[in-house]
């Protein structure tokens, strides 16, 4: 499964994988890093009492003083009832760290945005792109693509020709054909003939 | 094996690709193994020469733990990823944070001081879509309008996920765990856990758990963990250039892909044994159990919760249960039962109908007709509109006094004293009533889309919802149980374990044990879903509950047909799959079974020394046979070998390009030594490199029963079958699939003698 060049979308998996590894790093070490102020407290809910109402009380504080004595604001409970009301409150220290959730979002949302990018130059830049630059020679070659609409329709064309030349550009593109035949016949498995995955 | 005997065979240059395998072919397991001990002989002799040998070769024996803690690492961070950006982009359909938009509702209103008792979950930060777009938030327009865009956002996030497939992998659509299952049993699918498939399938897995649609991330997460277990292994030539080895690492990714889903390492590993693995020696137990603490331990210090557990719904009460609960929860396992022969069937014929028909035409049509339905039913009842895992979390929470959701709405006695979470049994308020009923709705609706949702081309899993149907069903029933408790505890069976002013019944354990039901009647999991519930909910207490759902769940969809969703799903490709589940009991013998039959042509032989290389070719050509066996002569067909079609290919081509002097009328022969020839012929051609010298072979009496064993447990892709010595005929592994197929369609009891 490891194709022998590199090519435009081993390169494309590669940066996308290397960016996924710059992930883990950068969420391992913010992870135990963020104890900033911001990003942990203690959550006492308290129910109704009596008269007094129910109140949610967030203070950030640490664990150790994460109970009801240091969290609720008893100036409003009378002295008799303030050990009653304590006990039905419940108190929970919670942590998070809001630089790795900023960091994943903006990661995720970076490679989806890239793919679709991708994508859509694939299925309609691209074929405008090939039939300025080779006229309509193309349209008459391969009878099986006749009437496939799909993108890489023209990946046979393009690795036919391109296999003379030898520079560095066209073993790019020469990898990214062979990709696009291999994408072609997954896709023909899968969504044509329902061989693969029902 | 092959002519590894002789020493001029060393010396010859090894042939190109020999050794690798075609796609959608199955591998030859016996060959695998011997090269690996062979590749492993030679360093351990090597490794006593110099220092550097030494060290390679405890470089090579560490490979393997290395590997493991790649995939974990990888594995671990892919689910962090994945959990916070499904999070975030679930909600984005209701709304958006105004002061960092990467917050999620419940992270946006984290730090906010006003929240209130009553409305848990306002607060301004956040806004509905209503809101910021026309700036009202009650009232029919802005419920218009909040509907009109959650639609909207579910239908963008299906549209995106589908044509990414489409356009980028293919593959990436489905569970997973089919092809997975099938690929561990020695086939082969290229291009299934590539890199391209791996990075396809984590992204839009996100969106379409987003999207809302009925389907659940674990069956997808065991694919991603594989597609990493296969990224890694391919960077150490003990992994990349033997498939069974290869193998070993892919089974200890899935437990790892399992262990991230539900935070149950143990059961990941347990899972991997029972459902998907199909060789599982001792060692990859190890080693599976060690990738899956590295990913569990990864995701935790991601800590995508916030509170350092790893999956949502992590409940943690210890009440304890009653012996005479043990009637619900066997009927909630007889539910569990049927429900999964119901959802097995109706799925199957309808996965059926999309590969036969026209339906099949139009798959990213489908999906948006199916995610229109699911958004347009799903928003009304406030159970299906939050994300499935949230409404399970729900499910199984008990209810303490701070709880404030509608299926919490008991009548409190405001004069009550006792500590939080030692509440007795209560009469259900009005919001109890009103919150069964929707949730009767909801279960009718996840029962009838999750059918029509798994298996189309997108990413799709189908434990989460099993667990939802499971949950919404027994929570019902505990809140049933529970009523009937308090109303009647003057009864027979009430009055001993439940007084008045105790805690007796608690729903969310009723919850807990439709989901395991449930998912046991479609997966037909045992050991594994015990171990990874109570993994779930850390309750040693309730094995004994979630085991009696389980087995009765699993004796009940049994009895009405032997397969699981996934082995249906095998079959119903026409995958490979030799399952060793299945019994064989009939008695028909390997003379039934072989190729050729009566009126049949005959076997297409090569002779040891006596056919030119144009005849082989020719051979080659006509037929489409995976190998042909080599015997002595046409007359005495006494067996010597066999050899593999594409490694034959492989060597004619190469020895025309490469050896002097062959040409198409040069004999081709298999023996040690060139046969006799007459002065003036053409320079034989010696290909004893590519016959297997041990093919198995089975007398023609031999019972079917210990042919199909022998399949089984060495893994082979054909047989020969023998009489006295010489060849009769062959049984490959599809004749055996099918041979058991038709068996099973008739009376075991019917004898079939040629």
């Amino acid at each position: 499964m490891a194709t022998p060049w590199g090519g435009l979308p081993r390169l494309g998996a590669s940066l996308s994988l290397s960016c996924l590894a710059l992930a883990v790093l950068l969420l391992v070490r913010t992870a135990a890093a963020a104890k900033n102020s911001e990003d942990v407290r203690c959550k006492c809910i308290c129910p109704p009492y009596k008269d007094i109402p129910g109140h949610i009380y967030n203070r950030n504080i640490s664990q150790k003083d994460c109970d009801c004595l240091h969290v609720v604001e008893l100036m409003s409970v009378r002295e008799p009832d303030i050990e009653a009301y304590c006990l039905r409150c419940e108190c929970k220290y919670e942590e998070r760290s809001s630089v790795t959730i900023k960091v994943t979002i903006i990661i995720y949302l970076s490679i989806l945005g890239l793919l679709l990018l991708y994508m859509v130059y694939l299925t309609l830049v691209e074929p405008i792109l090939k039939r300025r630059l080779f006229g309509h020679s193309q349209l008459i070659q391969s009878d099986d693509d006749v009437g496939d609409h799909q993108p890489f329709a023209n990946a046979h064309d393009v690795l036919a020709r391109s296999r003379s030349r030898a520079n560095v550009l066209n073993k790019v593109e020469y990898a990214q054909q062979r990709w696009k035949l291999q994408v072609q016949e997954q896709r023909k498995s899968v969504f044509d003939r329902h061989v693969v995955l029902s | 094996m092959s002519g590894s005997g002789n020493l001029m065979d060393f010396l010859d240059e090894p042939f190109p690709d020999v050794g690798t395998y075609e796609d959608f072919h199955t591998i030859d397991w016996l060959r695998e193994k011997s090269r690996d001990t062979d590749r492993h002989r030679k360093i351990t002799s090597r490794s006593k020469e110099s220092v550097w040998e030494f060290i390679k070769g405890l470089l090579d024996a560490w490979s393997g733990w290395v590997v493991m803690l790649l995939i974990g690492l990888l594995a671990g961070t892919l689910a962090g990823v994945i959990d916070l950006a499904v999070d975030w982009m679930t909600d984005l359909k209701e709304g958006i944070c105004l002061s960092a938009f990467w917050y999620s509702h419940e992270q946006c209103c984290w730090t906010s001081s006003e929240t209130t008792f009553e409305d848990r979950d306002k607060c301004p930060l956040w806004q509905k879509w209503s809101e910021l777009l026309v700036n009202r938030s009650e009232g029919a327009s802005a419920y218009i309008l909040n509907y009109l865009l959650y639609v909207l956002w579910a239908l963008l996030f299906a549209f995106l996920a589908v044509s990414l497939v489409r356009v980028f992998a293919p593959y990436a659509c489905g569970s997973g765990i089919p092809e997975i299952k099938t690929i561990l049993s020695g086939f082969i699918i290229r291009g299934y856990l590539g890199k391209w498939t791996l990075l396809t399938k984590t992204v839009t897995l996100v969106l379409v758990v987003s999207s809302g649609l009925s389907l659940g991330k674990e069956g997808p997460l065991v694919h991603v963990a594989c597609c990493c277990g296969n990224f890694f292994s391919s960077l150490f030539s003990k992994y990349s250039k033997n498939e069974g080895k290869r193998r070993e690492v892919l089974s200890a990714a899935a437990a790892a892909g399992v262990s991230v889903a539900f935070g149950a390492p143990i059961g990941g590993v347990l899972f991997s044994l029972e459902e998907v693995s199909y060789y599982f020696p001792l060692k990859t137990l190890w080693r599976s159990f060690f990738a899956a603490l590295v990913a569990a331990f990864t995701l935790r210090s991601i800590n995508p919760f916030g509170n350092s557990r790893l999956v949502l719904f992590y409940v943690e009460y210890h009440t304890p249960w009653y012996m005479a609960e043990l009637f619900p929860f066997i009927l909630l396992g007889v539910f569990g039962g049927l429900w999964g022969t119901l959802f097995i069937r109706c799925n199957i014929a309808w996965c059926r109908r999309r590969k036969t028909t026209r339906l099949g035409k139009y798959p990213v049509l489908e999906v948006i007709v199916v995610t229109a339905i699911t958004a347009i039913v799903a928003y009304p009842n406030p159970y299906t509109r939050q994300s499935t895992s949230e409404l399970i979390s729900e499910l199984f929470n008990d209810c303490g006094a701070l709880e404030s959701s509608q299926l919490c709405d008991y009548i409190n006695d405001p004069n009550m004293t006792r500590p939080v979470d030692d509440i007795p049994d209560r009469p259900a308020g009005r919001g109890v009533y009103t919150a069964i009923w929707q949730l009767a709705l909801a279960l009718v609706f996840k029962i009838v889309i999750t059918i029509f949702t798994f298996g189309m081309k997108i990413p799709s899993g189908l434990f989460i919802p099993s667990m939802a149907v499971g949950a919404m069903a027994g929570r019902m029933v505990g809140i049933g149980v529970e009523q009937l408790a308090y109303h009647h505890h003057d009864w027979i069976i009430f009055r001993n374990w439940c007084r008045p002013g105790a805690d007796c019944v608690t729903p969310g354990l009723y919850a807990m044990v439709g989901a395991a039901a449930c998912l046991g009647g479609v997966t037909r999991m045992t050991v594994s879903l015990v171990v990874i519930m109570f993994e779930l909910t850390g309750g040693l207490e309730y094995i004994v509950p979630l085991m009696a759902a389980a087995v009765t769940s699993k004796w009940v969809a049994d009895a009405f047909g032997k397969e699981g969703i996934y082995e249906a799903h095998i079959h119903l490709n026409g995958y490979p799959f030799l399952d060793v589940k299945d019994e064989f009991t009939h008695r028909t013998l390997a003379t039934d079974v072989m190729r050729p039959r009566r009126g049949e042509p005959p076997l297409s032989v090569l002779t040891q020394d006596s056919m030119t290389v144009e005849d082989v070719e020719t051979l080659i050509k006509e037929t489409d046979y995976n190998g042909f066996p080599v015997v002595v002569s046409r007359d005495s067909e006494r067996l010597i070998g066999f050899a593999q079609r594409r490694e034959l290919i492989l060597a004619i081509k190469n020895a025309r390009q490469r050896q002097e002097g062959i040409v198409s009328n040069s004999i081709m022969y298999f023996t040690e030594d060139p046969p006799e020839l007459p002065a003036n012929s053409p320079q034989p051609l010696k290909l004893r490199r590519v016959l297997n010298l041990s093919p198995f072979t089975v007398t023609d009496h031999t019972p079917m029963e210990t042919v199909v064993d022998i399949f089984r447990k060495l893994g082979l892709r054909q047989c020969l079958v023998t009489r006295s010595g010489r060849l009769l005929g062959i049984i490959t592994k599809k004749d055996v699939l099918r041979h058991m197929a038709q068996m099973a369609n008739q009376d075991p009891e019917s004898i079939m003698f040629n």
